[in-house]
């Protein structure tokens, strides 16, 4: 089993006449059962064109109605993409994932409040995707450095998420499903969310949960791992070194108003039980020293 | 995206909300001329930075006399302010505004950000005005009153005032405090903002409330769709290797040591930083190339890092991913080769075709160290950085 996404998870790409989209969605169709999944594309206007065999629909409505896709993943550009999330949600799917950069925090504002009382979930915006390893892959991470496996990933960030699958396939564990929420202030699923899913995955057995500098979400994703948790933590926050007050890259990744500095932020983590390192090279290394203890 | 003071308060106007009359000035007689204009016996004279923490500093003083109003503006611009953020080497003053002065009977604060756990705007209001609201924050959280505010309903009149009243606004100023915070409100999230505050909102001797002070940060995300707020940009009060590495879409922080970091990725950017200290060497900047590390992105990366004297070493950490190691190995070797290469550089690939990666850096004869892994990477190029 693994979360969210599995082998018989259908998916439609939003934005898939673009460059970005086709890319991305030809390098996810070649990635496991990826061509039994990926069934539709959606872009107003294009009806009737296709891409890879893959028919283009002009509504994420035609597209569900038309090819059972329930999930959809989007690559559309910054401005048009929170009208994007807004119209999957509008159309009931299951989850979406936006993986564009870039959308202005008030759209994304507005788009929060309008799935409130919805069922679709969202993850991202500004994120990698997810995927579970030889089954399916939805977004932009490289496939060949997962490993099917029992190892739960969630991750801000993208190249770090990718360092932290690195490091636990060099050393033999794979993953169970990983998955980056995306480096922006407002998105859809917090590492809360996604540790209390891999908390229920019966082929989940240890979670690296990688945060960063900015917010508060790691601290209040600890506080419930310390009462609920039932499978151990490795946790690495990025930006020790980072100054207050200066964005790093991320629109998200801030320390602003006292809140949100790398320290606080272990501490807190620390205290609540997770496994903490403050090397990042040491993220898989720190998995296995635990997993051994407790064989 | 910051603004300075006069530029904010004119956004506010815009939305209703009363400010001081004043001028903005880039020279001494112009301060005059303004205080001339404005009338009055009593001006205030402000210099005009990005960076907060201005009055301690020097950059704003009361003149009661037009000789007064000139004296200050002659002290002021051209000054290095130095406040609690712009950091020891201050901030060249350029710009001033000159105000009608105030007589304030009460101080107040009010500021919106988004509140990223609720995903709503708050605002938060204070009776402790003038003050750093972190301080505030700090040591009497309880005198900070906060209002989470529905996208759909805006701030409503009855919250406006039951938290103009919580701060401790007269009833009788409650209606020109609801014009304010409802102002300041609709300015928040018509322009696009991050953070707006109005920090001393006053109330006059004479019953008016009025914005003494305005500050407005905005999305950057988001100035495609306001070219006035674009307009506003003081290219004076950026870093300049800021401003050059955004326009080959690189984000740039210059940091105080000596290992220039070449990464691929916010976090992994942030981490490579965090493991050069661990290492004991010390990061000269935060640089995030983004997801195409081609020979144009990092050439333009590697000039910006040679800008600064004190570089010893360059660290490059590029987890490629779906990019081939030898595309940017090769973008690597003739990058260093065009900026004629004199520090140290190494190189950590990770991604499809590492080892024939690694094999071009090996043969481009240039000064390549490569590093199989984070820490190796890390370890090898604080030891660089050292001489070793």
């Amino acid at each position: 089993m693994s979360i969210l996404i599995n082998k018989n998870t259908r998916v439609m790409t939003q934005g898939m006449t673009g460059k970005v989209g086709q890319f991305h969605t030809l390098h996810s169709k070649n990635y496991a059962n990826g061509a039994e999944c990926f069934v539709a594309g959606v872009t107003p206007g294009k009806a009737g064109q296709s891409y890879e065999g893959i028919p283009v629909y002009n509504s994420v409505l035609e597209a569900k109605q038309q090819t059972g896709a329930t999930v959809s993943v989007i690559y559309v550009p910054p401005a048009y993409a929170a009208a994007a999330i807004d119209e999957a949600v509008a159309a009931d799917l299951d989850l979406v994932i936006c993986i564009t950069e870039g959308i202005p925090v008030h759209d994304m504002l507005k788009t929060r409040y309008k799935m409130q009382g919805k069922r679709t979930l969202l993850i991202g915006p500004n994120c990698p995707g997810l995927i579970t390893p030889d089954e399916i892959k939805i977004g932009i991470m490289p496939g060949h450095i997962h490993k099917k496996g029992r190892i739960g990933v969630v991750s801000r960030s993208g190249t770090l998420t990718y360092e932290a699958v690195g490091q636990l396939t060099e050393l033999g564990y794979g993953q169970s499903s990983c998955v980056g929420i995306g480096g922006d202030p407002i998105n859809g699923l917090k590492h809360l969310d996604v540790l209390k899913l891999f908390n229920d995955d019966p082929e989940t057995d240890a979670v690296i949960m990688v945060g960063e500098i900015g917010g508060s979400d790691e601290e209040e994703c600890a506080r419930w791992i310390k009462g609920n948790m039932k499978k151990p933590v490795v946790g690495f926050i990025a930006g020790i070194t980072a100054p207050a007050g200066k964005r790093m890259g991320h629109a998200g990744a801030i320390i602003s108003g006292g809140q949100g500095g790398a320290e606080d932020k272990l501490a807190v983590m620390e205290e609540c039980g997770i496994h903490i390192t403050r090397n990042p090279a040491e993220m898989g290394r720190t998995m296995q020293k635990i997993l051994k203890g407790n064989a | 995206m910051k603004i300075h003071e006069y530029q904010a308060k004119e956004i506010l106007r815009q939305f209703g909300v009363p400010t001081p009359r004043g001028h903005a000035c880039f020279s001494v007689a112009e301060a005059e001329n303004a205080a001339r204009e404005l009338g009055g016996s009593v001006w205030v004279v402000k210099a005009q930075i990005h960076a907060g923490g201005r009055g301690k500093g020097g950059g704003v003083k009361v003149a009661r006399s037009l000789q007064e109003v000139s004296e200050h503006a002659q002290k002021i611009l051209g000054m290095q302010l130095v406040t609690h953020q712009t950091g020891s080497a201050g901030q060249t003053v350029k710009r001033l505004l000159i105000e009608e002065g105030a007589n304030i009977a009460r101080e107040y604060y009010v500021g919106m950000v988004i509140d990223r756990s609720r995903q709503r705007v708050v605002l938060m209001a204070s009776s402790e005005g003038g003050m750093d609201i972190e301080e505030v924050a700090a040591h009497t959280p309880e005198k900070i009153h906060k209002v989470w505010i529905d996208p759909l309903a805006g701030l409503t009149d009855a919250e406006a005032d039951a938290v103009a009243g919580k701060i401790g606004i007269p009833a009788a100023a409650l209606p020109q405090a609801r014009t304010c915070l409802q102002g300041l409100y609709r300015a928040f999230v018509e322009k696009d903002a991050m953070l707006a505050e109005i920090n001393p909102l006053v109330l006059t001797a004479d019953q008016r409330v009025v914005a003494l002070d305005a500050k407005i940060n905005f999305d950057s995300n988001a100035l495609y769709r306001h070219p006035e707020i674009t307009a506003l940009r003081d290219m004076d009060e950026e870093d300049p290797a800021e401003v050059e590495a955004s326009k080959f879409d690189l984000s740039y922080i210059a940091l105080d040591g000596n290992i220039g970091c070449l990464v691929n990725g916010a976090g992994l950017a942030m981490a490579t930083m965090d493991i050069i200290k661990l290492y004991g060497g010390s990061p000269a900047n935060f640089l995030d190339v983004g997801g195409g590390a081609n020979k144009e992105k990092v050439t333009e990366a590697f000039k910006l890092m040679l800008k600064n004297p004190e570089l010893r070493a360059i660290l490059v950490n590029i987890f490629g991913g779906i990019m081939k190691c030898d595309v940017i190995a090769e973008g690597v070797v003739a990058a260093a080769r065009e900026v004629h290469l004199k520090v140290p550089l190494v190189v950590r690939l990770e991604g499809t075709n590492v080892d024939l990666g690694k094999k071009i850096l090996a043969e481009s004869g240039l000064p390549i160290i490569s590093a199989n892994n984070m820490a190796d990477a890390a370890q090898k190029v604080v030891a660089a950085a050292q001489g070793v």
